[in-house]
């Protein structure tokens, strides 16, 4: 095996490339693993919270008398008991392009959406802290709650905050190319200008795991242990140092499994500190366990954006200008760290997508509302970016009399790299071949013939759709230094240590819950030193064992993680050469990995050590090694991209049928054409694809948080909230293409948000497909079925 | 309130007898009295199903029981499925093939759901468990896999039963 297999970035007989077995099945399957309500501490209580049952009031009052009087209640605290400093994220912009609004840990003063946390309760048992919430009195002197963006905006608005004038927390013209406004005027004379006024639902990331804490005093170690299940270990350890007033060495953050987060779970969470503040001060083990509702209600939302968008063609189809006014809906407080900058600068930048666009102007706003705060969610942005840009697509193919795929292919970018009118720089991608091949596999498996054999048919109505897109993973410090964050997340450091069985243990900085890292970042390991993957253990989320790190979100971990423990894994592999060098006693440009757990010598490859025996020499024969080399085996190393991250694609391409008698959308065939570059597991990347294509379907079909006018939810349960299930949720087949990149360690793009992205703009096509000839074109999601039932009836009203 | 009932329950063929208010739901009870964390709690109004516990060999919700209703029944929990050495069984085998779990916190309750129906319903089509499949919430998979999973054990099921796949044989000549 070792004649044959040497280390390194190969697809033959690497582990990289190949769909090895997950090492997280086996605990995960045997329900022997640890996620954080599984975890139990010896006095441990329980905490919950009474949360503000109206949207937008001056708090008047709080009475935790009968609280207290619980039987079982050990302690119930408000804000000013626990005098926490608040949640404060920043941009590093102007104050009339952002106003920086505090997060209080419980709310003080006043609260500004329903579920806000006003007080802890901690009780010896989970049934007894609930009698003890129940018990609560708080009284409000109620505001007039700001319920919607437009509401937001309109003059004498009442304030969410009284520091943020017009309810806007950010407004930001990030592009505007001279003479735009020529170009609109030339096409409307001469090609077409077509316009998308499109509004996008409230959404839940819904990790089927809520959120959840379990805290402790530890004397001896002299630190706060807060063992919780967040995507950022390192950013929740600094916020709650800095609320509790500790150094951050005495704030310890372990992650253990965690049921999912696509971005919930990737900001800092009041209750999280608050729950650990409690543990502070009672010197007891606390732990909170959201419950669904709260979830459903006052956890971290996200979506909820409406688009003015314009965009010039000349008459051959040509993209000349785009224009975009896109307003998102931010609730009630910015998310740390990212603010409620996170929506609208992401599509400021991202929307001019695949295209060769010329001319560009934009101008995002993020308004704060009496809703529950927004927060990433798998995609940020993007959706909504594809679905209208997908679907001025589609206009000005209808305007034009053209194929609507034609006309992507003339305008997708198809010489890289490629510098954007977004100022970005775009590596090299398949976007052309993506399209071209999705098309065909619809094509040949007989979709459009399905169509046209149905064009006149009363019973089965059929559309095909697309969406043509693509997803920059791996931002790097570059990338978030452009949007002027405080905190610029961008590099990972991974530490390799080799014991003594010459086996190894690699820290990384990111944070899987779901993506299979101990898996894959194995397996990058294994090739970089000849091991196998079983002799390698990835360690995630302890920050007390690794150095530093943001953790997993944007599509990071493979890109810049996956490349921080490979260049880690070259430095030890070059110190064993070094040491088995001195010891063979030949030179280390004679040596070699074997590709089986040893190096060997390039002139006489039946000689050599193992790591084993090296590692011996390095730890317990330390006398023995070469001059200038100090005992023991670990590396650290580094990566970062500086420039502006590495760009996934896909098209996915859609059929679906309407039902005349409901209104509503079955999908009958889905079809994903994506390239991330070199897959590091393929079934990971097929189950990435697949589950965001799910969420992606959901939030063009399904789900969307609603409230009424006092600003009540209207979807506290899963029966109002609809999650859907396989009855709903189609197969997707999958085509790879691979155009590796040129800067990850192992060619590998990021593969977790692509399906999301893509999806919703799909299905809104391919419905609107089925809808020609209604006269009714539908822009918003989630599709109502009332609005396809009545397109399909005639009696649709916009 | 602080009515204590004492309770005898069956789980995974071992018998415990516990002192509990009787508001305490079955899935607390596995989780947090007998320390059975594989079943999950996902949204404690029975639509979600991570909970998903035999009783008396079918598939039930335990975040909608009492542990007192489950007095005198037979209770199968995650950990009863892989061999006491931890040798996975074939449905668990078959999950792990087809990926099909990716944060595994859904897990549990699928590998009981058709563990229960596999058991009622070995001859079952793909259409079928899809069916059944839609019982439970999956936010990771877009459940594919999780149908492919289940489908490929009862398959295997029944090749290894008959010598051959007389289901899929009969439904093929019907």
């Amino acid at each position: 095996m070792s004649a044959t297999r040497e280390p390194g970035f190969r697809r033959d007989g690497s582990w990289v490339g190949a769909s090895v077995p997950r090492r997280e099945d086996p605990r995960l399957l045997a329900g022997r693993g640890r996620f954080v309500d599984d975890i139990t501490l010896p006095g441990l209580l329980h905490a919950q919270f009474v949360r503000a049952s109206v949207a937008h009031a001056r708090i008047t009052g709080i009475d935790l008398a009968e609280v207290r009087a619980t039987p079982g209640v050990v302690a119930a605290y408000t804000a000013d008991d626990l005098d926490l400093g608040d949640i404060t994220a920043v941009l590093d912009r102007p104050p009339h392009e952002f106003v920086p609004t505090a997060m209080p840990v419980l709310a003080r003063d006043k609260v500004r959406y329903v579920g806000e946390p006003i007080a802890i309760v901690v009780a010896r048992d989970p049934y007894a802290v609930e009698d003890g919430v129940e018990a609560a009195i708080v009284e409000y002197d109620e505001l007039a709650p700001v319920m919607s963006d437009t509401a937001a905006l309109a003059p004498g608005a009442v304030l969410v905050h009284a520091e943020a004038p017009a309810n806007t927390l950010v407004d930001v013209s990030l592009f505007a190319t001279d003479g735009i406004d020529e170009v609109f005027a030339q096409a409307e004379r001469t090609g077409a200008v077509v316009r998308v006024q499109a509004k996008t639902g409230r959404q839940n990331a819904l990790p089927l795991e809520t959120r959840g804490v379990v805290a402790d005093w530890d004397d001896r170690d002299e630190q706060l242990r807060v063992q919780t299940c967040t995507q950022i270990p390192h950013q929740v350890r600094t916020v709650l140092s800095r609320c509790l007033g500790l150094d951050e060495r005495q704030v310890r953050v372990t992650v253990p499994d965690m049921g999912g987060g696509f971005g919930q779970k990737c900001v800092v969470g009041r209750e999280e500190i608050a729950a650990a503040a409690a543990a502070f001060t009672l010197r007891r083990p606390v732990k909170w366990i959201e419950d669904r509702r709260d979830a459903l209600t006052a956890a971290f939302l996200a979506r909820e954006q409406r688009y003015d968008a314009r965009a010039a063609f000349d008459a051959d189809g040509a993209i000349l200008a785009l224009d975009v006014d896109l307003v998102c809906d931010m609730g009630a407080y910015s998310c740390y760290p990212f603010t409620a900058g996170i929506e609208p600068l992401m599509a400021s930048a991202e929307m001019p997508g695949v295209y060769r666009l010329p001319a560009y102007r934009v101008r995002g706003r993020a308004v704060t509302t009496n809703k529950a705060p927004t927060g990433p969610y798998r995609g940020v942005s993007r959706p909504q970016c594809v679905m209208v840009m997908e679907r001025l697509m589609e206009k000005a193919a209808k305007a034009l009399e053209m194929d609507a795929v034609e006309l992507r292919r003339r305008n997708v970018i198809t010489v890289f790299p490629y510098r954007g009118v977004n100022n970005i720089t775009y590596d090299p991608g398949s976007y052309l071949e993506s399209l071209d091949l999705c098309e065909q596999v619809l094509r040949d498996e007989g979709w459009y013939k399905v169509r046209s054999d149905n064009h006149e048919s009363p019973d089965r109505v059929i559309g095909i759709g697309y969406s043509c897109f693509s997803e920059r993973t791996g931002y790097g410090s570059g990338a978030f230094a452009a949007r002027k964050m405080s905190v610029v997340p961008g590099f990972d450091i991974s530490e390799i240590r080799m014991d003594t069985s010459g086996t190894v243990v690699v820290t990384s900085g990111t944070m899987s819950h779901g993506q299979s890292h101990e898996t894959t970042m194995a397996q990058i390991v294994a090739d970089r030193l000849g091991l196998d993957i079983n002799q390698v253990k990835i360690v995630q989320g302890d920050t007390d064992r690794i150095t530093y790190g943001f953790g997993s979100f944007a599509s990071r971990s493979i890109t810049i993680g996956g490349s921080a423990v490979a260049a880690a894994s070259v430095r030890l592999g070059e110190q064993l050469r070094e040491i088995a060098a001195h010891l063979l006693d030949t030179d280390l440009d004679n040596t070699e990995l074997d590709g089986d757990g040893g190096v060997r010598l390039r002139d006489t490859p039946d000689r050599g050590m193992t790591f084993a025996a090296l590692a011996d020499v390095a730890y317990l024969q330390a006398h023995l090694l070469p001059k200038g080399v100090g005992p023991g085996l670990s590396a650290t190393a580094s990566f970062d991209v500086m420039g502006d991250g590495t760009f996934s694609n896909a098209t996915h391409g859609v059929v679906v049928e309407l039902d005349r008698g409901t209104g509503g959308v079955e999908i009958l065939r889905y079809v994903c054409v994506e390239d991330c570059g070199v897959a590091i597991h393929p079934r990971v990347v097929e189950g990435q694809c697949r589950g965001g294509i799910a969420q992606g379907i959901a939030g063009a079909l399904f789900e969307q948080v609603n409230y009424d006018e006092t600003g009540q939810p209207l979807c506290p349960s899963f029966m109002e909230y609809k999650v859907p299930t396989a009855a709903e949720i189609p197969d997707v087949a999958i085509h790879h293409l691979e155009t590796p990149c040129a800067f990850t360690e192992s060619g590998a793009k990021g593969a977790g948000e692509g399906g999301t992205i893509g999806a919703p703009a799909a299905v809104l096509n391919a419905v609107n497909n089925a809808l020609r000839g209604t006269g009714v074109e539908l822009d918003n999601t989630p599709i109502r079925r009332e609005s396809v039932y009545r397109a399909l009836e005639g009696t649709y009203l916009d | 309130m602080t009515e204590i009932q004492l309770i005898e329950l069956t789980v995974n063929g071992e018998r415990h007898e516990l002192g509990l208010e009787p508001r305490r739901t079955l899935v607390d009870v596995l989780r947090h009295d007998l320390g059975l964390t594989g079943t999950h709690v996902g949204c404690e109004h029975g639509i979600c199903g991570a909970c998903t516990v035999l009783v008396d060999g079918a598939p039930a919700r335990a975040c909608l029981m009492f542990a007192a209703q489950a007095e005198g029944s037979d209770i199968r929990t995650v950990e009863s499925l892989a061999e006491p050495g931890g040798q996975l069984s074939d449905l668990q085998r078959s999950f792990t093939e087809h990926h099909g779990l990716q944060c595994g916190f859904c897990t549990p309750g699928f590998l009981m759901l058709a563990e229960g129906y596999l058991a009622e319903r070995p001859g079952a089509t793909k259409e079928e468990i899809r069916e059944v499949v839609a019982s439970n919430l999956c936010r990771c998979t877009g459940y594919q896999t999780i149908v492919e999973a289940i489908d490929s054990c009862a398959t295997r099921r029944r090749i290894a039963s008959n010598g051959t796949d007389c289901a899929a044989a009969r439904r093929s000549n019907a």
